[in-house]
């Protein structure tokens, strides 16, 4: 697999397949494992890592079919940006040293990496809302690589993790809405304290430790001890209907309303985008995340849901770079941004 | 990851766009939030990243105590791990039971995991049991420069990892 390559389209979690698309973009779940003999990453040395390492890569191709392998030690730190911005490794690690990497298979819906502050964190990545596949697909790869792997266990705590927020399953699943109605009408509010009543926890970003932009919104679960992963999963699944449904009744309103029509918003957007010779990764996204519920709503039947949350990710700015070929800096990088955005959405500069 | 306004996990995070290039991370309780959403204010702490953080306006048990012990394995503190927010190895949670059995109450509200458990338990028992002595030996051969041992140690270490 070729890094160079894998910019030019996105994975296949993100392709708007999944259920609930128009809200839901995608469902996350990942699990924390360490091996029992060494130490956490953080107090491990080099020589300790590239152990780790050694032995997760060589497990790794008993796995069917087996994913391939990225150390990142002697990448490009372009090309560990990249990897980032498709969130298939964390900002920590893109920016760390040391012996780490990660692997993932075509389509990029299981990947795992390797020394992040667990030994092992093991992803599954789904299109829409779809908690109960990617628990099923992530418990599945977990118990194969339990078999070769002599996980750190007890009993009493679970699965032992660096820190001890994780401790327990070990398990992180998150579902990532797109709420820009909620949040037009300021209702988002009343969503986070709900949610954060019953320990939920919402984080307002697109990309994981990015800003916020985009209306983008995950949601996951707080806690991972004392409770069981189906559990887990049960609890966040069930409150997503409701904000869903909150959000589609904002779309209608907002739709409706004649002070504020959205009709004006999505054209204003389209004309950003025509004139702006420039435009920053921020601007970008906002532009983005309107044509996004004009798609939802039906108020842009000539774009298409995978089309713009691809864009999502290439108008970052190491998907860009690679994408124009080559090193940009930050004034060439707006000027291409927006020259990416007409072609992609093929609407004419003014 | 704590609360930036009182020393309880923070359950929420918002992430507040002041201006174009200027974001603001905020990360709260319950309660905290409940009182900033409430009046709309900003809180001007700097942001923390991800991990509970030592807090010297909140003694705990562990902080209170005068000596902490380290761990025999890897050689943290609890002290330390207060610090960075990160254990040394799986064992800590044996050396540090008591202070971190506080701390999982507070975290999760419960102590006791209730989740999966791996197929093959009594491998990775015994995996963890004969590691964890063989680990030690080889702490302890290595601190006697007592290499020849020390690498047939490392040997053993190695095939038991690989099995
Ligand atoms: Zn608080
Ligand atoms: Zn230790």
């Amino acid at each position: 697999m070729n890094l160079d390559a894998l910019v030019k389209s996105s994975g296949e979690w993100l392709k708007a397949t999944g259920p609930e698309s128009t809200i839901v973009v995608s469902t996350r779940v990942r699990l924390a494992r360490n091996l029992a003999a060494y130490p956490f990453t953080s107090r491990a040395n080099n020589f300790q890592k590239g152990e780790i390492e050694g032995l997760v890569c060589d497990k790794l191709q008993q796995i069917v079919p087996p994913p391939d392998y990225f150390p990142l030690a002697n990448m490009p730190a372009l090309d560990r940006q990249v990897l980032f911005e498709r969130h298939l490794i964390s900002r920590d690690m893109a920016s760390g040293d040391g012996p780490r990497g990660v692997a993932f298979n075509t389509g990029e819906a299981i990947s795992l990496m390797v020394n992040e502050e667990d030994h092992l964190r093991l992803q599954v990545m789904r299109s829409g809302l779809d908690l109960q596949g990617a628990w099923s697909v992530i418990d599945d790869l977990d118990n194969q690589l339990e078999g070769k792997l002599p996980y750190a266990f007890s009993e009493e705590f679970g699965y032992l993790t660096a820190c001890p927020t994780n401790v327990g399953t070990g398990m992180r699943a998150s579902v990532m809405l797109h709420l820009p109605a909620l949040e037009h009408t300021r209702h988002i509010e009343q969503v986070y304290r709900a949610l954060q009543k019953i320990s939920l926890e919402v984080r307002g970003l697109y990309g994981e430790g990015s800003r916020a932009s985009g209306h983008f919104y995950q949601i996951s679960n707080q806690v991972t001890l004392g409770k069981s992963e189906p559990t887990i999963i049960k609890e966040l699944g069930g409150v997503i209907p409701e904000i869903i449904r909150y959000e589609n009744e904002a779309r209608q309103a907002w739709l409706a309303d004649t002070q504020q029509p959205l009709k004006d918003r999505i054209q204003r957007t389209r004309d950003t985008i025509a004139t702006e010779s420039q435009m920053t990764c921020e601007e970008a996204i906002e532009c983005l995340s309107i044509l996004r519920l004009a798609t939802a709503v039906g108020e842009a039947p000539t774009l298409e849901l995978a089309q713009l949350d691809e864009l999502f990710i290439q108008v970052q700015q190491a998907h860009l770079q690679k994408l124009m070929g080559g090193p940009l800096d930050s004034e060439e990088r707006n000027t291409a941004r927006a020259q990416l955005l007409r072609q992609k959405l093929n609407i004419a500069a003014a | 990851m704590r609360c930036q306004r009182c020393p309880k996990p923070a359950t929420l995070h918002i992430t507040e766009i002041l201006d174009e290039d200027k974001v603001e991370e905020l990360h709260m309780c319950e309660d905290c939030a409940q009182r900033f959403l409430a009046d709309g204010q900003k809180v001007k702490k700097p942001k923390s990243k991800g991990h509970p953080e030592p807090d010297s306006d909140f003694p705990t048990e562990a902080g209170a105590r005068e000596k902490s012990p380290s761990c025999p394995h890897c050689g943290i503190t609890f002290a330390e791990y207060r610090s960075t927010g990160r254990l040394g190895c799986p064992l800590d949670y044996d050396t540090f039971r008591e202070d971190l059995v506080a701390l999982l109450e507070n975290v999760h509200g419960e102590t006791r995991h209730s989740g999966k458990v791996p197929v093959n338990l009594d491998r990775h028992r015994r995996h963890h049991d004969e590691l964890s002595r063989l680990r030690k030996d080889l702490q302890g051969a290595i601190s006697r420069e007592d290499y020849e041992e020390a690498a047939k140690l490392r040997d053993q270490i190695k095939t038991l990892e690989s099995k």
